[in-house]
C-alpha cells in the first residue's frame, strides 16, 4: 500500500509539473512565419484592397497588428480618409501585412483576419483587431480573442476554425513581409503612395486631399 | 487503486481544460482545431459554470471518495463504493450529454473531452466491479 501511495505522489506531482509548465511557457503564436511561400500563395493576391479601381491615388500600407503606431494610424487618421476619400472614390487602399519578429501575436492577428476574408469580412475583423489590440497584445491565447472578434461579426465559426486551424495563409502573410522586405521596408507603418515611399504624415486626410485635388488639376483638359 | 489512478488522470485532463479556458494555457495539444471549437463554444457552460471547472471538481470528488475506500475502515463499506458509484454514474450520463453535443450539435470533437469521457466510464466500470465484490466478502465472511 505504501507503494502505491508513493506511486500515486509520484503521478500528482508530475502532472501537476506539467500543468505549471504549460501555464508558465512562453505564449505562442500559432501560425508559422518560416513557410516556403508557393506560388498559389500570392496568385491573384497582392494586399487586401478597399476603394475603386480608377481612383487616382493608390496607398499602399504595410502594417503590423500588434504595432501601436500602426493602430492609432489604424482608428484615428485612416477612418477619416475612408469617410472621405476612398468612399468617394479618390483613394484605393492596399493594406499588406507586414509582422514584425517582435510582436510574438501579430502573425496570428494577420492570419484571423485572412480566415474572416473568406468570409468576405476582412475589413470588420481588421479593425476589431486594432480595436481590441490592448486586449489581446498580452493575452497568453491572443487567437481566443481574435476568435471572439470573429464570433462577433457573426462568421461562420467551424470554417473560420478550420481555416485558423489549418494555417492556410501562413505562406501568404510571409510572401507580404518579403514583399515588403524587397520594397525597403523596416518598420510599420509604411506606406507608399502612388507607389512612391510617404511618411505616415503624408498619408493624412489633408495631405492626401491636397495630393487628390492637384493630380486632378493636373490632369483636367 | 484503480478509480484513484483514473480519477487523478481525470482531475488533470478537465485541469489543464480550465486552465485554457482560463486562458493561462496558450492553445491546447488538440491538431487541427476541433478542441478549440468545443471549448470555445457556448455549449462549453453548463448553467453558466464552465463544463471544465464541473469536470474539475467532480474529478475531484471521485479522487476522494476512491481514496477514501482504499482505508482499512472503509475498505469493506458499500456506502463508499454506493456513493463512487453514483457519482461516476452521474459522471457517465454527463459525459453522454456533452458527446452527444459535440457529434450533433456542435459538430466538432475535443480529443481531451474523449478522453476524459473514457476516464469517467473507466471509473464507472472499477466501481461497478468493486460493487460486486463486496457482498461476495460479505457473504464469505463469520457469520
Amino acid at each position: 500500500m505504501r507503494n502505491f501511495y508513493l506511486m500515486l505522489a509520484g503521478a500528482a506531482i508530475i502532472g501537476a509539473g506539467i500543468l505549471v509548465y504549460m501555464v508558465r511557457r512562453p505564449a505562442e503564436t500559432g501560425i508559422p512565419a518560416n513557410v516556403v511561400v508557393t506560388p498559389a500563395d500570392t496568385a491573384g493576391f497582392a494586399g487586401y484592397v478597399l476603394g475603386s479601381p480608377s481612383a487616382p491615388v493608390e496607398v499602399m500600407e504595410y502594417s503590423d497588428y500588434q504595432c501601436p503606431y500602426c493602430q492609432g494610424f489604424a482608428l484615428i487618421q485612416f477612418p477619416t480618409v475612408k469617410e472621405r476619400l476612398i468612399d468617394g472614390g479618390q483613394v484605393r487602399w492596399r493594406f499588406r501585412d507586414f509582422p514584425l519578429e517582435q510582436h510574438p501575436a501579430a502573425r496570428t492577428a494577420a492570419h484571423s483576419t485572412a480566415c474572416a476574408d473568406d468570409q468576405g469580412r476582412y475589413w470588420e475583423q481588421h479593425h476589431a483587431v486594432f480595436e481590441g489590440q490592448a486586449e489581446w497584445a498580452e493575452a497568453r491565447n491572443a487567437a481566443k480573442e481574435f476568435r471572439s472578434y470573429a464570433e462577433r461579426l457573426g462568421l461562420d465559426m467551424r470554417t473560420y476554425d478550420d481555416c485558423m486551424g489549418s494555417a492556410k495563409y501562413a505562406g501568404r502573410i510571409t510572401a507580404s513581409v518579403e514583399s515588403g522586405v524587397r520594397l525597403g521596408v523596416n518598420s510599420t507603418p509604411t506606406f507608399f503612395v502612388n507607389g512612391r515611399p510617404a511618411t505616415a504624415a503624408a498619408v493624412s486626410y489633408d495631405r492626401l486631399k491636397a495630393l487628390v485635388d492637384s493630380l486632378s488639376v493636373s490632369t483636367a483638359p | 487503486m484503480a478509480a484513484v489512478l483514473l480519477s487523478l488522470g481525470g482531475v488533470f485532463v478537465s485541469a489543464y481544460l480550465y486552465l485554457y479556458k482560463l486562458g493561462k494555457i496558450g492553445s491546447l495539444a488538440c491538431g487541427a482545431g476541433g478542441c478549440e471549437t468545443v471549448q470555445l463554444s457556448r455549449w462549453s457552460t453548463f448553467f453558466g459554470v464552465d463544463v471544465a471547472l464541473i469536470g474539475l471538481i467532480g474529478y475531484a470528488a471521485l479522487l476522494v471518495v476512491s481514496l477514501a475506500g482504499l482505508q482499512p475502515r472503509w475498505s469493506e463499506s458499500r456506502g463508499v463504493s454506493t456513493v463512487l458509484l453514483a457519482a461516476s454514474g452521474a459522471g457517465v450520463l454527463f459525459a453522454i450529454y456533452l458527446t452527444y453535443l459535440e457529434l450533433f450539435v456542435i459538430h466538432a470533437i475535443c480529443r481531451w473531452c474523449v478522453a476524459s469521457a473514457v476516464i469517467v466510464a473507466a471509473v464507472f466500470v472499477v466501481a461497478i466491479m468493486d460493487r460486486r465484490r463486496l457482498p461476495q466478502r460479505a457473504e464469505s465472511g463469520p457469520a
